[in-house]
């Protein structure tokens, strides 16, 4: 105990150490505001600036409240209730998850746009030609925003089926004996104690939806986004994008402000003992059957319809696809993901672990602000990883000469370093949202007795948290895994000579208007991408014997 | 154990220190890795030369080209328009090869005054109307698709889009910023629905009914029309290619091309690469499998290609169409061009 509070420093700085490092690309970013590039704003302002703002919170906005309905809704159902299927849909329900939403949007485009099967077939039955029916426009905003929710909704389900299934027994049977019915027992009590897990959930797709490039560009909708790329690439000026990149970071910081004050208000503790799990209650006849359909249309939308169609083209173009260099690709995108998961997770819970020890104000700012990347585009990110590595390697070179007139050229920049960095920009938050939750779960009173037995902080996280955290670390270790399988415009720029991944064929496929050959690529990842969905499924189910 | 340790040491010392002998050559390249790796395969089956390949989009390419500077391991950076290279070579990351190989069998308009870039392919962007709804006399050029009569009848991707972005810069060039705006003003009413898709998309739409005319790059119709997909061809061979402008400057054009960086530290292998980009056979290639137009006096068209016809291109600098792109993206903003 005497030297507590010098460990205590050691940790925070070595925490803000490793956030100031995360944090280098949005400095990078901010940097920009040196030079503000007025002329381009007033350009902006005049013309088209007020749609990127609307457009850009619609999308968040409506990604956002699609992803919590859904995905609260599923982790209720399944929670609560016994009914065919939910075994099956238990996990099932995380699948959509693996499908990258640029994907989902060409897929959909390619079921339900006018030259599609849906319409075809409408028209060539009615005899009607196109304009003399209504059919919902996919490629819109409201479309993207379907599109996206449907792949996004299993970060909600995830967090709040662990948040529900973490609650007591005697929680229900206390309101039961206090006379709430089933309806009042879930908006008074269960709903309440798990809005933490859900709001970070919703959060976390309103980021993703915030940073989407390839959905809002492929349907044309103008977003930030689209802006960053049409004003660097359109009008040559990275400043003014940097700048652009720059408010868009605001707007997250603001959400995630919300969010922590949204949490603020109240903390939930797990108790200490394992309680009992609510026994499931069993529906029979015509309920069972429609909650089995309910629960299953969003699976089936988020992940059946797109992977029937992608394997429908893939079996018309898997022939020339499939050669050697397929299984290099498939190989390079799995080692990828799975060190990027590890490093990225490894970093949350050190920054989670030294906010939990250290309440300092700039402690608690700085892993803040080390999570904004998630909102970024990873075209952004990439850029703010490059500029500060380039000039690293730089003056490396440069002292190497004068020492040893050696130069070794690019050590940090154009490796997959730099990329395994760029990704944790990119996905510290997704890990450190899923680990904060399971800490906050975590006593208090459980640091205090460890400490009072004498171990290190280190000790405590390496002994008593990581343990306890278990399910949390291995659903951020997922979901990273996941991310990092389906990433793209970072990949594409940091990624070293003659170094593919699946995301990469995919979209170059994509890009060129060749959906069909796009599709086998696709689908592995999506195949790739369940491998660590179904041992995290078979880990949950193990661990709570359901 | 030391002794394996000390192999090693030297090993890897050996390697640093020494670099493989085997030559090589590193490329940036803004072109799909579909497009342009079989060309990179021939050339090293030809020359024994290794090629090293990074894929991305132009401009983070030469973002990255830039930001790497003197220590960049990059040779050739190869794009698929003009303004990128353009943009290259204002950021100072190319240098000018002198290479008659190149100068010979490339038309001055097609490569820079200094020789810092060369264009390999042309690449053009007419007007493609659905041949049982609209009469090819109604149409003259990109211009007249502004007036009344067009109204709410034609397709066309997002002004984000380069192509679109090089299409009115050269407009600009040849006609001037005030005569652009105004056309551009009226040009967004003849749009059919607001932008969206690529260039097949908008193909797909005309055939629909959505539109009846839509403005696409002629190497994606050709693509549709050799697809393997039936579908894809039926769709496409309902739709006709009309060249505009063929009274007055010539249809829109623009170039992919390729440039050798400032600091490539491979230079040799990569002027051979260069080289080889102009050869007859490389040119074929993308005239047969690509259906693009080869920069290259007497290389065989594709059948598809021929299929379209001859036509007059427009004969502006294209180094002009480069300085000139922030303009275009502004004057379509404000014209509400989404």
């Amino acid at each position: 105990m005497i030297n507590s509070a010098s460990v205590a420093s050691r940790w925070s700085s070595s925490v803000l150490l490793l956030a100031t490092l995360i944090m280098l690309p949005l400095l990078v970013l901010a940097g920009s505001w040196f030079q503000p590039e007025w002329r381009i704003w007033s350009h902006l302002i005049d013309t088209v600036l007020a749609d990127y703002v609307m457009n850009s919170l619609a999308l968040a906005l409506g990604v956002g409240m699609g992803s919590l309905f859904i995905g609260t809704l599923c982790a209720w159902c399944i929670s609560r209730y016994q009914f065919p299927l939910r075994r099956f849909l238990h996990w099932a329900l995380l699948l959509p998850m693996a499908i990258p939403g640029y994907i989902i949007a060409y897929t959909y485009t390619g079921i339900l746009d006018f030259s599609g099967p849906v319409q075809s077939a409408i028209r060539s039955a009615f005899e009607l030609r196109y304009g003399q029916y209504w059919f919902p426009e996919i490629q819109s905003l409201p479309g993207a925003i379907l599109m996206m929710a449907l792949v996004l909704f299993p970060y909600v389900y995830l967090l709040a089926l662990n948040a529900f299934k973490a609650q007591s027994s005697s929680l229900y049977f206390a309101a039961k004996n206090m006379g709430l019915n089933k309806q009042q027992y879930f908006f008074r009590v269960a709903l309440p104690l798990a809005r933490p897990a859900i709001l970070t959930g919703a959060a976390l797709t309103m980021m993703e939806a915030f940073a989407d490039y390839g959905t809002v560009q492929y349907f044309g909708i103008s977003t930030f986004t689209t802006g960053i790329f049409r004003v660097w690439f359109g009008m040559n000026s990275s400043l003014a994008a940097a700048q652009l990149a720059s408010c868009l970071c605001l707007f997250v910081l603001l959400l995630l402000i919300l969010e922590q004050f949204s949490r603020r208000k109240q903390r939930y503790y797990q108790t200490g003992q394992k309680s009992s799990p609510l026994p499931l209650e069993s529906l029979t006849g015509g309920k069972a059957y429609l909650m089995t359909t309910a629960v299953s249309i969003p699976f089936i939308l988020g992940f059946i319809v797109p992977v029937i169609q992608l394997v429908d083209w893939s079996l018309q173009t898997w022939q020339h696809m499939l050669d050697a260099d397929f299984a290099v690709l498939l190989w390079n995108s799995f080692k990828l993901a799975f060190i990027s998961a590890l490093a990225v997770v490894a970093c949350a819970l050190v920054l989670g672990y030294g906010k939990r020890l250290n309440k300092q104000k700039r402690v608690q700012i700085a892993t803040q602000i080390s999570g904004l990347g998630y909102a970024l585009p990873g075209t952004v990110i990439a850029i703010g990883v490059m500029i500060p590595f380039a000039w690293l390697d730089h003056s490396l070179n440069a002292w190497l000469k004068d020492m040893f007139a050696y130069r070794p050229g690019l050590i940090f920049s154009g490796t997959l370093f730099a990329l395994v960095f760029a990704y944790i920009v990119r996905f510290l938050t997704v890990a450190k949202h899923s680990v904060d939750a399971g800490l906050e779960r975590i006593k208090p009173s459980m640091d205090e007795a460890a400490s009072n037995l004498g171990l290190t902080p280190s000790q405590t996280l390496r002994k008593v948290h990581i343990p306890l955290l278990g399910g949390s670390v291995l659903s951020a270790i997922l979901l990273v895994f996941v991310d990092v399988m389906k990433e793209l415009p970072a990949t594409l720029i940091l990624r070293p000579f003659n170094f593919n991944t699946l995301a990469v064929k995919a979209h170059e496929l994509a890009s060129d208007e060749r959906l069909a050959d796009a599709a086998l690529p696709a689908v592995s990842i999506v195949v790739i991408g369940l491998i660590p969905i179904i041992f995290l499924a078979y880990s949950i189910n193990k661990q709570k014997g359901t | 154990m030391t002794v394996l340790k000390k192999i090693l040491v030297a090993a890897a010392l050996s390697a640093a220190i020494f670099p493989s002998l085997a030559e090589e050559v590193n490329v940036y390249s803004a072109r799909k890795e579909a497009l342009i790796k079989p060309i990179l395969d021939e050339f090293t089956k030809k020359t024994n030369i290794k090629v090293n390949l990074v894929t991305g989009k132009a401009d983070a390419l030469i973002s990255r080209l830039a930001s790497e500077g003197d220590l960049s391991p990059a040779d050739v950076l190869i794009t698929t328009d003009v303004g990128r290279l353009h943009r290259a070579k204002s950021q100072n990351l190319l240098q000018s090869v002198d290479s008659k190989a190149l100068t010979s069998s490339i038309p001055a308009n097609l490569r820079d005054p200094e020789n810092q870039w060369f264009g390999l392919t042309l690449r053009a962007r007419p007007i493609m109307y659905v041949a049982d709804r609209v009469d090819p006399k109604t149409l003259s050029t990109v211009e007249a698709l502004a007036s009344d009569e067009w109204a709410g009848r034609v397709c066309i991707r997002s002004s984000s889009n380069i192509y679109n972005q090089s299409l009115v810069a050269a407009m600009i060039a040849q006609k001037g910023q005030d005569s652009v705006q105004n056309w551009a003003n009226d040009f967004v009413k003849s749009f059919a629905r607001p932008p969206k898709g690529g260039d097949r998309d908008q193909i797909k739409a005309a055939v629909a009914g959505i539109c009846d005319v839509a403005v696409a790059n002629t190497y994606y119709l050709a693509g549709m029309l050799s697809d393997t997909d039936s579908k894809n061809h039926d769709i496409a061979s309902q739709v006709n290619v009309f060249w505009p402008n063929q009274d007055g400057r010539g249809a829109h054009v623009n170039i992919s091309g390729a440039a050798l960086t400032k600091f490539a530290p491979n230079k040799t292998s990569a002027e051979k690469l260069l080289a080889f980009m102009v050869t007859k056979e490389a040119q074929e290639w993308y005239a047969q499998t690509n259906h693009e137009y080869p920069v290259v006096e007497g290389v065989k068209w594709s059948p598809i290609l021929e299929g379209f016809g001859r036509f007059k291109a427009e004969q502006v600098e294209l180094q002009k169409v480069g300085q000139l792109n922030k303009q275009a993206v502004q004057l379509m903003d404000r014209a509400g061009w989404k």
